[in-house]
Formats: C-alpha cells, structure tokens, sequence
C-alpha cells in the first residue's frame, strides 16, 4: 500500500472567545488518513467538528492541537499544522483544493474566469485557461448562456457547479470537499458524483463532507465517525 | 545733470557705483557660477538706483567686473538704441569713469544684454552679461523653492520635458518661443532669460563666457566657455530655431539690410502690412555697411 | 518563491519623542498618542516580508497607521526607526540607508505606488497621457513617439478610452481617475506595488472593477503589492496574506482567510465580527 497523503493525528481546535471570555471546543483528538485515489468521508452529528476539520487541514482555522501531516507532490512531508504562511499558500495553488458551500469570487467576474481563476494563479495562458473551464462546466451541464455573467445570481445549484468546477479546475492532489451536493438537484447531484468518481480514478486524494448517507455509501472507501469535543470542563479535568 | 554732482566728480561714490565689499562677494558668486555650469549661485543683490526689474540683475554684475579700459557696450532686444539701454549706459558712464562704452558688437569687451545674444560671435576676450527676469526654470512646475533645489541638485528635469511633451500633444510642435530650457553641461537646467530659441545654440560651445544676473531674485549663474549647453527635446522631436519662411516658404530678408540670416523683428504697419527687419541693430548696420563698400569699390 | 521586501521594526513617531512614548501608546494603552509628550506614534516595530508576485493586506481602522507603513516605503516620508531591504533580482538595496537621489531612482523605476487621493499621484493640470509620460520620463525614455505609445498601451490595459488620453485627468470620473493613476504606477513595469485604500470612496460597480485590475495584473505581471484598506472585503478578494494593525502596532498576522474565519485577537475578533 502507498504511504498516506494525509496523515491526521490528534487534531483538536478550540476557539477563545475575548469578548464572551469563553473557549468554545470545535474538534477534539481527530485522527485518519486519506490516500490517493481514495476518499475519505467524515461523518457526524452537527457540532462534531467535521467542516473543521477540512479547514483545520487548509489552515483556514490555525489547528490549536495535533499534527497534520501532508506528503507533497516531491514526496517531502511536512506539518500543515506549523508550516509557513508561504508554504501553505503555495501548497494551496500547486496541491490542495477546498470546495466550500460558499463561493467568494471579485463581484461581476463572469463565470468562465472565476472557474479559470486557479489556472490563472498557475500562470495558465488566459485562453487555454477559460477554455478549461468551459470544458469543465459544460460537462458539469452549466448553460453557457450563464458563463459570461457573474455567479452571485445564480441559484443555488448553479453556484454550486461552478464552485465545485473551480475546485477540481487545476487537478489539485488534496481535494477538500465540505458538502458539495449539498443544494444541488438529483440530476446534477449525479453529475458532480460522477465527476467525484473520475478524479477519484484519476488518483486524486479527497477528503469529504457529504449530507447525504447514501453519497457518503457510494463514494466512500474510507468512514471516519466524529463525536462532539467534550465540553472545557471535562477537556480540563482530563489536563488534570 | 544735478541729480548726480557726486558721480561725475567721483568723490561721494565708488567707482562702478557699488562698494568693494558688494562687488567682492559678487565676484565670489561669479566664480562659483562658472565652477559650477548653470548652478543657480544666490547673492545678495543690492538696492540699485532703479526699480527690480530694469536690469538691476544685470547691472551688478557689469558693475562688479567692469574696470578701468573696459569697452561697454548695453543692449536691449538688440538695440543700443531703446530707453532701457540708453539709461543703464548713461548709468555706467556716469559712475564709472575712465570706461568708454560703444554700439559695436566687435569694439565692446562686456556686453551687458537684455533679452539678445549678439548675431555677430563673441570671442575669448568678450563676457556678455545677460539679464534675467525668472532664474529658475522648474517654477512653472514646482512652486516650491525647497523642493526645486532638490530637484536641481538631482538633475530632475522629468516634469520639464512633460511640459514639452503636452506641448507636443496640443500644438504638434514645442511652442515655448523664449526662456527654453537648455541643460548646461549634463546637468544642470537653466532659464537662459528671455531670448528667443534662435539665439539658444549660441550658448553652446561658446567662445565667449556668459553670465546671467537676476536682481530681483537675486541669482547669478554662468555658461563658462566652451561649455554644453542643450536644449531640452525628444530625441524625435528635436530642438528647432525660428525659420523666418514666408506663406511660400523663403526665408524672409531685413527690409533695411537684406540679410538672410539673422533674427527678425516684426513691425505691422499702420495698414496691417507686416515688415521684418534685424533685431540686432548693430548687426544691421554693419550689413549695410558692408553692402555699401561692395557697392562702392567697383564705381 | 523569493523575498521582495523584508521590512523589520518600522516606526515612525510624530512629534518630539519622549523614552515613555512606546510603553505609554499602543492597543494596550488604546491611543497612539504618548499622554507625557503628545506624540503620535504613528506605527512602531512594524516588521512583515513580502513575497514575489504576492498580495499583503494590511488592515486596521483609521489611525491604525497602516497608509503610514507604505509611505515610509515609499520614501513619501522618513521613518524614525526600522530597516526595510528590497531584493531585486541580485541587488539588495536598505532603503532608509539610500542617498536621496537613490531612492528617487527606486521610487520612480522600481516602486509603483497608487493612492487613495488621485490628487496625490496625478498632476491634474497635464493630461492622463502626460502623467504616464512623466514617470517614463523620470525613467529617462527620450524617444516622444515611443512615449506616446506606450502610454496608450497602459492606457488601454487599465481600460481607460484612447480617446481620452489628451484629456486633463479633473475631467475625470473617480474610477477613471484610479485607473490612469494604476497606469501611470505600472508604467515602468515595477516589481512592486503599494495600493492605499485604492477603491474607498467609489461605487460598488466602479470598485469591483478596479479589483478585478488589480488581479489581472498581479497575475499577468506577477508584482507583487502591498494593499491598505480597512475594506475586509477588498482584503478577502486581494490577498493571500494579511496584517492587522491597531494604535500603530501589528496585533495579528496570518493567512488571509484565517484572521477572517479563525482571528485570535481580541481586536480581530470584534473587527470581523462587526464586518461579516
């Protein structure tokens, strides 16, 4: 077996709250791994700290405990939990995606450069670039008459497609997927899971949130259960 | 007359009007001036007899270097003959006697100039001492004082040559007829006082030293001999002189001497008919001087 | 990926200066104005390196001194303290050691800078045309055709109409204004960048545009820019790192979308808690 991409070990992220005075717990102790071509699907109650995970890992939260441990594309492996700002900005262009339920973009970029925006950061030739994400969208079933515009009108299943084109767009290694089908219709839903199936194929890492059981039946080759962190009293008094 | 029994007496006042301790520090500032081509050398600039503004600039500086012999000869707009010259000549005579002073161009040893570069070259043995009304060439782009000196001293011209190229844009061509900005020896950018572009290349590798004294401002810079002095341009667009061409394209002639090659006045006449005639008087006299003697020795 | 800029212990203090004025200012004090003295201690220990090709945001309410760290670095004013090295390609310059005349040439060949204030970066009495040509003057091109075109150009790529190049930038609608002082910034291809709070003041529409500029050109030329706002949104959009400033202090630095999503200062907490 391949060593994994990922390794998490003991991840725990806790937010201090200076107005309030209050340490709120968000994960506590999460540990698996995710390898290539395989996906790995975090499942739990609201509150069990799966989306913070994800961004735990893309560093969007600043992880308070654990190691995460990524294997890059030159086989070195180092801690995201403690790896340079630049480091992690560079891994974020070259290797690792996050597809979130939000889509932040600059306000009127028509659709085509927001998917393409990766490739650009790539340095991608602008006319190979959005003809990528043409290719990509269209095959996402993405009407072309809506390409030219900017997303923010778009319905929710729209935004959607385009976020999740924008993610897989430049093959990143790491795919971070936090409920991607989430507010998709059935038809597209089956579209996105199929495209989840190729990067799969294609020996993509991915590690992801679905809301429904039965995408997470389907796609998954590994379950991860998360708990709810227990509350700072008893995190507390198993310190002492 | 009796307004100046002292002067013509010469016991109340120095000769060349000023004292030895105003004309020494003027000296000074002189030497600096040519130790530094186009350096604007501040001085004190004393109170003249006549309003700022009539050449007082100019003045001191003849007065300060004038001795004993010297050959004066004042001009304004090429005239010797204009009010503003006939009174700084009478001014010179009458405080510094011994001098003589002269219309000829070639007699004269100083030449103290308003607004004019002699057509006929100077030489080695001639200074000519030009009046200056705005020393400083960044004022139009830079109102304040400090902040041009730094722009001087790092030769920062570049607002200069936008003022060129705006020029450009509007009117095809650069438009500014006198005050051009010409750069003396690679570095420095002077106003070199009002003459028009036609006398500009003239300051270039002269024979002659040129001083230029602004009283009002209290200024003194130099283009030394033999010294660079460029015109500002693009090296596209580059510096051209006044042409003189008539609506057919021939250099226009002096109505009184004939010559081709000097640079013109214009006088529009009562009926709106325009004659052009030699700035320089002296020039023009000399033209028909010779014309006379080469219409003369063949009859 | 190679350093740009390494800036370390900024300061800058307005005023006389008395041994009090560090300990007696700051977020902790809640001023930046020494009560023995009555100094302004605009920023202090201001320290960050900047990347090639990289977007800094520096945030913080006004008075925070954030437009303060990029005039210093842009030798509009002096700091009283702190080092500041530009590597370009293999030549480091220490800005505050340079000679004047020095730091002209980098200001004007190697820095681009565009204000909030277009005021302050265009002449308004000569016409967009000739601001770029001033700064390609400055540069010591000659050649007026070749001038002309390449004010056209930059023109062009910053979306103003060629039609009014000739034309005096007062003319000028505010976003059109920004756009020509982008332009002229750009003129000598610089491989840096400051941006002071470039789209307050405009209209949504005007701003997004502008944003979208500014990307365009940190991806095409790969500068790298040094971006002031007090707009999270800007900052969100812009850039992939960011500094937060208050009372003239750094409080938090990190990943752009980690101060947003994960601040750990108190400060930082209440500013984006009050934004999103």
């Amino acid at each position: 077996m391949t060593p994994p991409i990922l390794q998490v070990e003991g991840y725990g992220k806790y937010f201090q709250l200076h107005e309030q005075n209050k340490l709120i717990p968000s994960a506590h102790d999460v540990s698996f791994t995710v390898r290539a071509g395989e996906l790995t699907a975090l499942i739990g109650p609201t509150g069990a700290g799966k989306s913070s995970v994800l961004k735990g890992i893309y560093r969007t939260y600043l992880p308070s405990a654990g190691r995460i441990l990524y294997r890059d594309a030159m086989g070195h492996e180092l801690d995201l939990a403690r790896a340079s700002e630049h480091q992690i900005l560079d891994l974020r262009r070259r290797e690792i995606g996050f597809v979130t339920q939000f889509l932040h973009c600059l306000p009127r970029q028509p659709t085509l450069d927001v998917v393409a925006q990766p490739l650009f950061g790539l340095g991608v030739a602008r006319p190979e670039a959005r003809q990528r994400a043409a290719d990509l969208l269209s095959a996402m079933s993405l009407p072309e008459r809506l390409w030219s515009v900017s997303p923010a009108t778009f319905s929710g299943g729209e935004r959607q497609r385009v976020n999740l084109a924008r993610g897989f767009i430049a093959r990143p290694r790491l795919l971070l997927l936090d409920e991607p089908t989430a507010s998709l219709d059935p038809a597209t839903a089956e579209c996105v899971i199929r495209l989840i199936e190729g990067l799969k194929a294609e020996g993509t890492a991915m590690l992801a949130i679905f809301h429904h059981p039965e995408t997470t039946r389907r796609l998954a080759d590994q379950v991860v259960e998360l708990a709810p962190p227990p509350a700072v009293e008893a995190m507390l008094k198993e310190i002492a | 007359m009796n307004a100046m029994p002292h002067t013509t007496r010469g016991s109340a006042y120095n000769f060349g009007f000023l004292d030895e301790y105003a004309k020494k520090e003027i000296r000074r500032a002189v030497l600096k001036a040519i130790a530094i081509p186009g350096y604007q050398v501040p001085y004190a600039s004393r109170e003249m007899p006549m309003g700022r503004g009539f050449g007082t600039g100019g003045l001191q500086l003849t007065l300060a270097l004038i001795g004993p012999g010297e050959v004066v000869k004042v001009i304004d707009q090429g005239a010797d003959d204009s009010v503003n010259a006939v009174n700084l000549r009478q001014f010179i005579e009458m405080t510094c006697p011994g001098i003589a002073t002269t219309t000829k161009t070639a007699e004269s040893t100083l030449i103290q100039s308003r607004h004019r570069i002699p057509e006929q070259p100077l030489t080695a043995t001639q200074i000519l001492v030009l009046q200056v009304p705005y020393p400083d060439p960044l004022v139009v782009v830079e109102p304040s004082e400090d902040k041009r000196k730094v722009m001087h001293g790092e030769a920062d011209y570049s607002r200069l040559l936008v003022k060129l190229y705006e020029d450009i844009v509007q009117f095809d061509e650069i438009t500014i007829s006198h005050r051009y900005p010409t750069r003396i020896n690679g570095h420095y950018v002077i106003d070199p006082s009002p003459i028009p572009r036609w006398d500009v290349p003239r300051l270039n590798d002269a024979a002659a030293l040129t001083l230029f004294g602004a009283g009002r401002e209290k200024k003194i810079y130099a283009v030394p001999p033999h010294t660079r002095a460029e015109p500002l341009a693009f090296s596209d667009v580059p510096f051209r002189v006044e042409d003189f061409r008539d609506a057919a394209g021939r250099r226009r002639a002096c109505a009184r001497c004939g010559c081709t090659d000097s640079f013109l006045d214009e006088f529009v006449g009562d009926a709106g008919s325009k004659t052009y005639q030699c700035s320089d008087s002296d020039w023009c006299d000399e033209q028909l001087l010779q014309a006379e003697h080469a219409q003369g020795e063949p009859a | 990926m190679n350093r740009i800029l390494e800036v370390r212990g900024l300061s800058r203090i307005y005023g006389p200066g008395c041994p009090h004025c560090v300990d007696a200012t700051g977020p902790e004090a809640d001023t930046n104005r020494c009560p023995h003295c009555g100094s302004i201690v605009a920023i202090h220990d201001v320290s960050f390196d900047l990347f090639e090709g990289e977007i800094l945001g520096v945030m913080g309410e006004s008075g925070s001194g954030k437009s303060t760290v990029v005039k210093t670095l842009y030798f509009d004013q002096a700091p009283t303290g702190g080092e500041a090295v530009f590597f370009d390609g293999d030549t480091q310059h220490e800005l505050f050691a340079l000679n004047a005349a020095r730091q002209r040439w980098l200001r004007n060949h190697r820095f681009g800078m565009v204000y909030q204030n277009p005021n302050l970066g265009l002449n308004f009495n000569i016409s967009a045309g000739g601001n770029i040509a001033e700064r390609l003057l400055m540069s010591d091109l000659m050649d007026y055709g070749a001038i002309r075109e390449r004010a056209k150009t930059l023109l062009a790529r910053t979306e103003v109409l060629l039609s009014r190049v000739d034309d005096l930038p007062k003319h000028f609608s505010g976003g059109m204004q920004q756009r020509v002082q982008i332009a002229k910034a750009l003129a000598t291809q610089p491989p840096l960048l400051f941006l002071d709070e470039v789209t307050t003041g405009l209209d949504l529409s005007v701003q997004a545009r502008i944003l979208d500029l500014i990307l365009e050109i940190q991806q095409e030329l790969k500068t790298a820019m040094v971006v002031v706002t007090h707009d999270l949104g800007v900052i969100r959009l812009l850039t992939g790192r960011a500094i937060v400033m208050k009372y003239g202090r750094v409080i938090e630095t990190g990943l752009t979308d980690q101060i947003l999503e994960d601040p750990r200062h108190a400060y930082t907490q209440r500013l984006v808690a009050s934004a999103l």
